[in-house]
C-alpha cells in the first residue's frame, strides 16, 4: 500500500503529533461552540418566543395588578419612589437568566441522551475549556434574551438610565455564568430528560420566589422571618441585587462577592462532575448511564 | 480454548501501534463488561471488532474515546496514554458512534464546521476540508441540507466525513451500519475500506454483522467482555478449525471457556 501518490491527504501522514494547541485554536473552538448554541437557539423560534413571553407576562399583567396593592419604599439603589414595574425589571432579567441557565442544562441532558454531547467530550481540548465554552455560549444566548426583553420593556415605558443598559452587562454576564454553571452541575446529576421537571419544581420556582425579584427583602422579612432567611442564603437573591444596582451604575459588593464565589463553586463542581476520572459521570458509567 | 500467543493484529511489530489496549477491565456496578482485554492494532490496517450484542464493544469504544475512565489497564493511541495525554490521543482518532450524533436542527455544513472548530480548525481550512470530505463520502452538493432531511445512510456518511475532518490516523466506528439497508451498508463499508487503502488510515470497525468481514481483515473477537480471539481472519478461521469466519465466530461464541485464540499476523 502506497500513500505517497495522493495529491492531498485526507488523513494525517504523521500520526504522532505532539504540538499543543495555540490561543488561535482555542478561540476557534470557543467561537464554534458559541455559534452552534446561537444557531440552535435561532432555529428553535418557540424557545426564543417563550423566553420573551414569560417575563413580559409578568411585566404587563402581574406588575400592572400588583402596583396598586404593593408599595415599594425608597431603598437603595433607588433615590425616589419607583413604579413596581421598574422594581421587578431586574428580577425579570434574573428570571430570564435563571430559566435560560436551566434550559442550557436541559440542552446538555438532551445532548447527552441524543449522543451530541459525545462529540463535544471527545474533542482534544481540555474538558474544563469545553465546559466553560459551553457555558459562555449559554450566557451569550441568555444575555441576548435579556436585551430583547429590555427593548420591549423600554417601549412599555419601563426605562433605566441610558448608561445602565451598558453597566448592567457585566452583572448579567456574571449572574448568567453562575446560573449556567449551576445548570451544568445539575445536568450531571440528571440521568434522563424526564427528570428535568424536578429541576423546575425544586430549583427554578423556589429560587425565583425566595428572592427579592418580586418583593423587597424588608417586606419578606416582615411577612415571614423564615422566608427571609431562605432568601438570604439563596444565591439568586444576590444575582438580582447585583443586576438591580448595576442598572444605576452602582456595585453591590456583597452581591458581587457572593455571585463570584458561587460561580467559582458551581464551576468547580461542574468540572469535577464532568471529569471522567473523578466526577458524577463516573458514577453514571458504573451504573450504565449515558456519558 | 484455542491458544496462540500473540495478540497484535497487523503491522511489522516495530512501529508504534495505532491502538494498544493492555489489560483493560470495566464494570457497571457488579456487572463486568470487560475483563482483562488486551490487543493492539497496527497503523493502516482494517481491524474488525467482532462480538454479539452485549459483548463489550461499545464499552470498549467509550474507554478508548475517554468518555469513560480507564481504571483498570491502559489504552494508548499512537503511544499517547488516553488517561495521561487524552488531548494528544484524541487528536489522532476520529470516532463514529453507534448512536446518531448529528445536530438535526443544523445543516450538514454547520454540523461539520462545528466539529472542525472542536479540533481548532476554522475559516478557509475548514471549508476546504469539508468540501473535500463531502466528495469523499459522495455527499457533495448537500452541505446546505438540514441534517434532519437526510436518510440514515446519508447521516452516517456525514458522520464519517465529520470523523475525518481533523485528519485522524485512526478511525473508530461503532456499529456504523446498524439500521441501514444492504446497499447503504455496502457503500459505507466500501468507503471505509478505500480510506484504508488510499489514505493509510487505521480503522477499528465494531460490528456483530459477520458479512462485513473479509478474509484479509484483522479481527478482534469479544464474548461477554472477554477477548476470545485476535489476529487475521484467515488465521482465525484456520486456528478454530472452521470453514468460514461465520463458522469460526459461531464456534468462538459457543465456547464454554473464554480462552484466547491469539493468532500471529
Amino acid at each position: 500500500m502506497s500513500t505517497s501518490a495522493m495529491p492531498q491527504k485526507l488523513v494525517s501522514t504523521a500520526p504522532v503529533r505532539s504540538s499543543a494547541f495555540g490561543l488561535r485554536h482555542y478561540l476557534i473552538c470557543l467561537k464554534g461552540i458559541v455559534l452552534r448554541e446561537c444557531l440552535r437557539f435561532l432555529h428553535q423560534r418557540e424557545r426564543f418566543i417563550s423566553s420573551l413571553v414569560r417575563p413580559l407576562v409578568w411585566l404587563f399583567i402581574f406588575a400592572a395588578g400588583f402596583r396598586q396593592v404593593l408599595g415599594v419604599s425608597i431603598i437603595p439603589p433607588y433615590r425616589t419612589y419607583v413604579l413596581y414595574e421598574v422594581y421587578i425589571t431586574p428580577g425579570l432579567c434574573g428570571m430570564i437568566l435563571l430559566f435560560s441557565g436551566m434550559q442550557s442544562s436541559l440542552s446538555m441532558v438532551y445532548d447527552r441522551e441524543m449522543g451530541n454531547m459525545r462529540t463535544l467530550l471527545v474533542s482534544p481540548f481540555p474538558r474544563w475549556f469545553l465546559l466553560v465554552s459551553k457555558m459562555l455560549a449559554g450566557v451569550a444566548v441568555s444575555i441576548a434574551q435579556v436585551y430583547a426583553f429590555l427593548i420591549v420593556a423600554w417601549f412599555w415605558g419601563v426605562k433605566a438610565p441610558p448608561l445602565g443598559y451598558l453597566f448592567v452587562l457585566p452583572a448579567l454576564f456574571l449572574s448568567g455564568m453562575m446560573l449556567c454553571a449551576l445548570g451544568m452541575l445539575l445536568s450531571s446529576m440528571i440521568k434522563q430528560l424526564e427528570n428535568f421537571a424536578g429541576i423546575m419544581n425544586f430549583v427554578i420556582f423556589p429560587g425565583y420566589f425566595a428572592s427579592p425579584a418580586l418583593y423587597p427583602l424588608w417586606r419578606i422579612q416582615e411577612a415571614s422571618p423564615l422566608l427571609y432567611k431562605i432568601c438570604i442564603v439563596n444565591p439568586f437573591t444576590y444575582a438580582v441585587e447585583l443586576i438591580r444596582f448595576a442598572f444605576y451604575g452602582q456595585v453591590d459588593w456583597l452581591s458581587l462577592g457572593v455571585v463570584t464565589g458561587c460561580t467559582l463553586l458551581f464551576l468547580a463542581g461542574a468540572f469535577i462532575a464532568y471529569d471522567p476520572s473523578r466526577g458524577l459521570m463516573t458514577r453514571k458509567q458504573e451504573t450504565g448511564g449515558n456519558a | 480454548m484455542i491458544g496462540v500467543q500473540h495478540v497484535r493484529t497487523g503491522g511489522s511489530g516495530n512501529e508504534t501501534a495505532a491502538l494498544d489496549v493492555v489489560g483493560v477491565s470495566h464494570s457497571y456496578g457488579p456487572k463486568r463488561a470487560l475483563n482483562n482485554v488486551s490487543f493492539s492494532i497496527a497503523p493502516a490496517t482494517f481491524t474488525v471488532l467482532l462480538g454479539l450484542n452485549g459483548a463489550g464493544k461499545t464499552t470498549l469504544f467509550s474507554l478508548i474515546s475517554h468518555l469513560y475512565d480507564t481504571r483498570h489497564g491502559s489504552i494508548r493511541i499512537f503511544g499517547h496514554d488516553i488517561r495521561r495525554a487524552s488531548g494528544e490521543a484524541l487528536r489522532c482518532v476520529g470516532i463514529v458512534f453507534q448512536a446518531r450524533t448529528l445536530d438535526l436542527d443544523l445543516s450538514v455544513h454547520q454540523n461539520l464546521s462545528y466539529h472542525a472548530s472542536l479540533h481548532g480548525i476554522g475559516g478557509r481550512d475548514a471549508r476546504q476540508r469539508i468540501a473535500a470530505l463531502l466528495e469523499t463520502v459522495d455527499m457533495q452538493g448537500r452541505e446546505h441540507d438540514k441534517a434532519r432531511s437526510l436518510s440514515g445512510g446519508q447521516m452516517r456518511r456525514i458522520e464519517i466525513a465529520r470523523a475525518l475532518l481533523h485528519r485522524p490516523s485512526l478511525l473508530l466506528l461503532d456499529e456504523a451500519t446498524v439500521g441501514l439497508d444492504i446497499q447503504s451498508r455496502a457503500g459505507i463499508l466500501a468507503t471505509i475500506r478505500r480510506l484504508v487503502e488510499t489514505e493509510g488510515i487505521g480503522v477499528l470497525w465494531a460490528t456483530h454483522l459477520i458479512d462485513e468481514v473479509d478474509d484479509g481483515d484483522h479481527a478482534v473477537v469479544l464474548r461477554q467482555g472477554n477477548l476470545v480471539a485476535s489476529g487475521t481472519v484467515s488465521d482465525l478461521i484456520q486456528a478454530s478449525g472452521a470453514d468460514s469466519i461465520r463458522d469460526a465466530f459461531s464456534k468462538l461464541n459457543r465456547a464454554e471457556t473464554a480462552g484466547i485464540a491469539e493468532i500471529s499476523p
